[in-house]
């Protein structure tokens, strides 16, 4: 904020709350009567007339100390443009301040959960294994807590997901279901993509029905025997290129997040124009990465939860 | 309605049209508020159909009952208030005309594009930029109306209601102008032309000066003329009006930002937005200390007369929320209640209690003069009391519904475990507020039912009489 601005937003405060003080003091100060009156002022509109009376003294009273209240709140804190405040209060410092608390006193009770009681020889304590969490119910809550606060907005509260949003409690797994990798996931997030076959030019319609066509045969959907052929074609050869991530057999490939698209789970639908559109304008999947948010200990705990829900199938 | 006074012919046409829609548009936008009470408990009530989801149909709720009943209350009133105290005919029956029809035309649009999920998106302001133009004339037209009556009055001095209306007709002007600014995409699309945290702010400059000086000031006009006229006494202090007018209106302007507490708006402007929205309770609490001041002397005509009853429970539930406002701009409190429906809250304790009743009992005052009633009644007095009793308990069933699913919902977010975890998940405060939410569509569907029977009376009431004929010289 330049000092012009800060100077502008200092006065014109002080004018309104400083013209308010004025107007009460003269409108106080030219008051013929203190006590209730029935002299009037004289004027007469469609019959109402108005009292003289005198403005009344509590209601000043709270008037006043309002205004007090607000100098001594402008003289304390931001207001004043730029004018810091005695306390030296920002909006970001009180954040710190709660957050810095929070670790303090959660922090402990969250890596009991995590880790070991014991210290290792460089003075960490190594993290408990995921069976030992798992019989932990205690721990479990705590997982299952932290994914409802963090995860859920997008997996769902039961982690079955939604469109877009992977189901976590069967086993298919676009990155991996081992208790390490759900970790890796959780900790570096992950970025899929589908690249736009249909809107780069590289396939037109009739051969995007057929790809479609051949992809949902996979999974074992009655469809145009003929059309999905052509699309098995497509399929194989540098042409449509899909064997490249998921594979000559369709199975797909985790160390590329490339689904499996024989197993009838369909991130983005697996009807015949869901599909379609997913070949035609491609799809981006987005998993944030939380190591910095939420710190290895409470990842660790999630992980754990995650994996327990499709290992209690 | 006798004074010895000579005055003009009024122009009534405008007023009878004005008072006649408050009542439709009143009854149309309750009851849509209604039906999306109703879903947030029976979702099924969207019946599947894009039109009606909560979405579309929660802003034409609020643009009917705002723009539509409290725009045609306003209308109506300003107009007949500016003509009787200035003694004289308004400005322009062609003006008067246009208005009338041109706000109509409007009303009838957002009615149209609104449920077609046509909005700019910002609260309060969602019409898009064809009609923010049309708005923009009609205002411009009624300013031109309303300060020109002034300007031939044959008052020597402008009475307070006036400054109220005035002070309601420059600022709506320039607010919705400036929040509107926008740059269209094709004929129902536009986006505004600030960004980000900036658009917040004008945005709530705007939508709290809607509160302020449409929702608040504006009807504390028809507070100065209808509160002193039934109760046939005094307005009680000429010297408060004075200092609580020029002290709401400077003061409201900066209120805007409590709406954006803890957010990305700089602190500064969310310190200055909290220290004037707690300087405000005063002056807000002027005009309720003038209005129920009033009445002392007068207290006995409360056991008579129902008008005068909706008139005083509406100052009530303006002082009500007047004090609640301030303390909700308060950051800490506004910590706990923001976002929750604590706030849907006090906005109806606002809407339902003070704006609604205190165009009620305006309305059942100004119609029998505007039909010519002899008696200067309404078709019905039992009646306009039972509407009185079933808006009185909506209102409050409405407000402690929304009181207790607000504070529910401001703990269990803020609840937390042991480890540091949330206890609650969002879905789990959604099923507390459950029983809260047909509370709240009771209350409505009383508040309803109550509109309907105004319009009951109203009619019977226009029907067995011949409207007034524009009051010739000595006494009409």
């Amino acid at each position: 904020m330049s000092d012009f601005w800060s100077f502008w937003i200092a006065a014109i405060i002080a004018i309104n709350i400083g013209g308010c003080v004025v107007l009460l003091f003269l409108t106080r100060r030219g008051q013929k009567f203190n006590e209730h009156t029935t002299e009037t002022t004289g004027h007469e509109y469609d019959g109402i007339q108005e009292l003289d009376n005198p403005m009344p003294k509590w209601w000043l009273l709270m008037f006043y100390g309002s205004i007090l209240f607000g100098i001594a709140y402008l003289i304390l804190y931001p207001g004043m443009g730029k004018y810091e405040g005695l306390l030296k209060w920002t909006s970001t410092n009180q954040w710190e301040r709660e957050m810095d608390k929070g670790r303090e006193k959660y922090g402990a009770v969250i890596a009991n959960y995590a880790r070991l009681d014991e210290v290792d020889a460089d003075g960490n304590r190594p993290f408990r294994s995921v069976d030992d969490i798992m019989n932990d119910d205690y721990a479990m809550d705590a997982g299952r807590r932290l994914f409802l606060n963090n995860c859920a907005a997008c997996h769902g509260s039961t982690a079955t997901g939604s469109l877009g949003f992977p189901n976590l409690t069967d086993s298919d797994w676009l990155y991996g279901g081992s208790f390490e990798t759900i970790k890796e996931t959780l900790k570096g997030g992950r970025g899929g993509i589908m690249p736009a076959k249909g809107l780069t030019g590289q396939l037109n319609e009739k051969e995007i029905t057929q790809l479609a066509h051949y992809v949902r045969s996979l999974s074992g959907i009655q469809v145009d025997e003929a059309s999905a052929a052509a699309g098995k074609a497509l399929f194989m050869n540098t042409k449509g290129g899909c064997y490249t991530c998921h594979g000559p057999d369709g199975r797909g490939m985790q160390s590329a997040g490339a689904p499996n698209l024989t197993d009838d789970v369909w991130l983005y639908g697996g009807r015949q124009e869901e599909v379609e559109f997913t070949l035609r304008h491609g799809r981006k999947g987005y998993m944030p990465a939380w190591l910095e948010d939420l710190g290895e200990d409470k990842i660790h705990l999630i992980a754990a939860y995650v994996y327990s829900l499709s290992k209690d199938e | 309605m006798s004074t010895a006074i000579e005055h003009p012919t009024y122009d009534y046409k405008v007023v009878r049209q004005f008072a006649i829609m408050t009542v439709v548009w009143g009854i149309v936008g309750t009851a849509v508020g209604l039906l999306i009470a109703l879903q947030l408990y029976f979702p099924a009530l969207n019946f599947d159909t894009p039109w009606l989801t909560f979405s579309r149909l929660r802003p034409l709720h609020t643009n009917a009952v705002i723009f539509a009943f409290g725009g045609c209350a306003l209308f109506a009133t300003s107009y007949y208030v500016v003509q009787r105290t200035c003694q004289a005919r308004l400005f322009s029956d062609t003006l008067s005309t246009f208005t009338f029809w041109g706000w109509q035309a409007i009303i009838v649009a957002a009615a149209i594009t609104l449920p077609l999920g046509y909005t700019s998106s910002k609260e309060y302001a969602e019409l898009e930029w064809p009609i923010d133009i049309a708005i923009t004339i009609v205002m411009l037209a009624y300013a031109i109306n309303f300060f020109g009556t002034i300007a031939k009055r044959k008052q020597k001095h402008i009475y307070v209601a006036n400054w109220f209306y005035g002070a309601f007709i420059i600022t709506v002007c320039v607010l919705h102008v400036f929040n509107n600014l926008e740059v269209p995409v094709h004929a129902w699309k536009s986006y505004s032309i600030y960004a980000g945290t900036i658009d917040a702010m004008v945005q709530w400059w705007y939508g709290h000066n809607a509160v302020g000086f449409y929702l608040t000031a504006a009807f504390l006009g028809i507070m100065y003329y209808f509160v002193p006229k039934q109760a046939g006494r005094p307005v009680y202090s000429y010297r408060l009006s004075i200092v609580h007018f020029w002290a709401l209106i400077s003061i409201y302007v900066w209120a805007g930002a409590h709406h954006l507490h803890y957010t990305a708006l700089p602190d500064w402007a969310q310190s200055a937005g909290m220290v004037m929205s707690l300087i405000l309770l005063a002056p807000s609490w002027g005009g309720m200390i003038n209005g129920i001041m009033t009445l002392s002397g007068a207290w006995h005509k409360l056991r008579t007369d129902p008008v005068l009853r909706f008139l005083v429970v509406s100052l009530s539930f303006y002082g009500m929320s007047t004090f609640e406002g301030p303390m909700m701009s308060i950051k800490t409190v506004n910590a706990l209640s923001h976002y929750t429906d604590w706030t849907i809250g006090h906005v109806h304790s606002g809407a339902l209690g003070w704006v609604a009743m205190v165009s009620i009992g305006a309305l059942y005052n100004m119609i029998p003069v505007l039909y010519g009633r002899e008696q200067g009644q309404m078709y019905s007095v039992k009646l306009i009391n039972y509407h009185f009793i079933l808006a009185t308990i909506g209102t409050v069933l409405y407000i402690a519904a929304m009181w207790v699913n607000g504070l529910t919902q401001g703990f269990m977010w803020r609840a937390v475990n042991e480890d540091g975890t949330l206890t609650y998940s969002f879905v789990e405060s959604l099923e507390a507020s459950y029983p809260g939410y047909l509370v709240r569509a009771i209350g409505g569907a009383f508040f309803v039912a109550g509109m309907c029977i105004m319009a009951y009376n109203v009619y019977k009431t226009v029907r067995q009489t011949e409207p007034a004929a524009e009051p010739k010289l000595a006494n009409s």
